[in-house]
């Protein structure tokens, strides 16, 4: 080996250990579990592909599946066109304290999920919270966001509150490389704002679309920090396979059935990696 | 370009998406000066009679002798060895693919990648199950080791230190005989700041906010950051019997949240310009 090619090892040395050690070691560990079962009569055996083929003809783990899927599929898109708008909104330059727009609507990308969770929870509730508030003031009964009806719609909005932020600041970060020359032809053109948009912007915005989308893939197959933690205050709606990971989480430490819990964690990690892949490559698709 | 006239109707229109971000925020800043009789009878969004911020303050610092206090420590040793650690890492090894072809560098280069494709909440309960048999559960070391890594993280630095680091000024540098690390440091660091900021911010939003890996690998609420241990006296106050402690959530739930939306606001200019040079990447 040369120098240099030492050298370049040295640099990237300690952080493919630490990577190794908490990337591909898991993986490979849960790969090893997964293959096992555990019994307190009889001991470890091993049992090939049973924890998967369990898993795929498991009710819970399918509902936990459909109901991340629905939730990818409502939530996701109505947060990042709201993302869009207000990314479109201040880069128009015409608003009033644009900055002081950008900063604040940003500003719940900083708080904890625990804190989110804890705050809507609180303004969702019947009797002392500002849904309380609001029956109480006008006289009327409103559904309550904590029953089981309405649990999910709850944490979507408790999700498009904490993300709309970033994802605003990531297609706002894609505008402002836009090329203004562009903006001065096509104003000569005679254009107007829509069009605009509509020619000149929402092509500029593609790759940031589909990488807030992808992050947003992962976020929702991967959902558990919001729903666990609603569950202290409604426990009558979070089931203990509410999401795949809450499920993976619930079978490790209130089933001990870990060589099934890593199977199920596996499982989701892949398909949440696929389905991202998947419409990653979809998406780019005709660009250079 | 010619500046816009600005517009009233779009400032009012976006403005309600401003009302929303900060409506929850607003009512728990209002809340924290409430006491918990008040806090469960009056309107959310306005002040009661009696203003118990200082004494909600005092009070959260000193219940259950003054745990709140150790949370906060805890989660500033995270931060600081995860975030700090990580955002170090991620800066020698996006340096290092950036700047030097050695041999492996593709390989390298494509396990990282594939690893900003795999979420990393996919990893926890793997993680812990690997960190229990090697015993490393409910130490601190569960909760900084994990956060050491982030592929991310690494990603922006790569695609940074490629464009800010011209090469000729390392290569001006080794004429000079400098070594490679010394040269890392005196040269490229100071060049490489504002996506070292940027790197270092994401880092530590997802350290100070982290939930799920603490849950799991944490049973001693001495070793807790604050996410954890609110969520403690959360879960304690609809428990049969428990403390109800809904006061102290609220007023450590926003002293949990200051710190960060501070340093947001201070580093603004860099974290902004950093994002973008990211975005042109990708």
């Amino acid at each position: 080996m040369t120098r240099r090619s030492w050298i370049g090892w040295q640099f990237t040395g300690p952080f493919l250990a630490v990577f190794t050690l908490v990337f591909l070691a898991p993986i490979a560990y849960s790969v090893y579990l997964s293959v096992f079962r555990t019994r307190l009569v009889g001991g470890t055996t091993f049992v090939g592909l049973e924890n998967y083929t369990k898993a795929l003809s498991d009710p819970q783990f399918w509902e936990a599946l459909g109901r991340v899927s629905l939730f990818l599929v409502v939530q996701v898109p109505i947060m990042l066109g709201l993302a869009l708008l207000v990314a479109l909104a201040i880069d128009s330059g015409r608003l009033h304290g644009a900055g002081f727009f950008r900063i604040a609507i940003f500003l719940p990308y900083a708080v904890p999920a625990v804190v989110a969770a804890v705050m809507w929870g609180f303004l969702y509730g019947t009797r002392f919270g500002l849904v309380g508030n609001i029956n109480e003031a006008l006289g009327v009964t409103l559904p309550d966001p904590l029953s089981p009806d309405l649990i999910l719609a709850s944490i979507g909005n408790i999700v498009t509150w904490e993300f709309v932020g970033y994802n605003m600041l990531i297609l706002y970060s894609g505008l402002r490389v836009v090329d203004t020359a562009l903006y001065e032809a096509a104003a000569i053109d005679g254009a107007g704002q829509f069009r605009i948009v509509r020619s000149i912007k929402l092509p500029a915005l593609r790759g940031p679309l589909v990488v807030a989308t992808v992050f947003s893939i992962i976020g929702s197959f991967q959902l558990f920090n919001e729903p666990q933690i609603l569950d202290t205050l409604a426990p009558n709606s979070i089931t203990t396979y509410f999401t795949p990971n809450i499920y993976a989480y619930q079978l490790s430490f209130a089933g001990q059935q870990i060589n099934y819990s890593a199977t199920i964690a596996l499982i989701m990690g892949v398909a949440t990696t696929v389905v991202a892949y998947l419409f990653q490559r979809r998406s780019m698709r005709g660009i250079s | 370009m010619r500046k816009q006239p600005r517009s009233i109707t779009l400032t009012v229109v976006t403005g309600v998406m401003l009302v929303y971000t900060l409506l929850p925020l607003v009512w728990l800043a209002i809340s924290a000066t409430k006491t918990q009789q008040d806090l469960l009878g009056t309107f959310g969004l306005w002040f009661s009679g009696d203003f118990a911020l200082f004494d909600n303050i005092s009070r959260t610092f000193a219940y259950q002798d003054g745990i709140f206090g150790r949370w906060l420590l805890n989660t500033l040793l995270y931060v600081v060895a995860g975030a700090g650690g990580a955002t170090m890492l991620a800066a020698l090894a996006g340096y290092g693919l950036a700047k030097f072809d050695f041999a492996g560098r593709r390989v390298v280069f494509a396990v990282i990648l594939g690893g900003i494709a795999i979420p990393g909440t996919a990893l926890a309960v793997p993680t812990f199950l690997m960190f229990a048999k090697l015993g490393l559960t409910d130490t601190p070391w569960a909760i900084i080791i994990p956060s050491l890594v982030s592929p991310f993280g690494l990603y922006l630095m790569w695609t940074y230190a490629t464009d800010a680091v011209p090469n000729e000024i390392l290569e001006s540098a080794r004429v000079d005989g400098a070594g490679e690390f010394r040269t890392f440091f005196k040269l490229a660091l100071p060049l490489l700041a504002p996506g070292l900021v940027t790197v270092l911010l994401f880092n530590l939003v997802w350290t100070w906010n982290n939930f799920f890996l603490p849950l799991i690998m944490l049973k001693d609420p001495d070793l807790y950051p604050l996410t954890l241990g609110l969520y403690q006296w959360s879960e304690q106050a609809t428990t049969v019997g428990g403390d109800v402690v809904y006061d102290l959530v609220i007023t450590g739930s926003l002293l949990t949240i200051i710190p960060l939306i501070v340093a947001f606001l201070l580093l603004q200019r860099f974290w902004q310009s950093g994002l973008t040079t990211g975005s042109v990447k990708q």
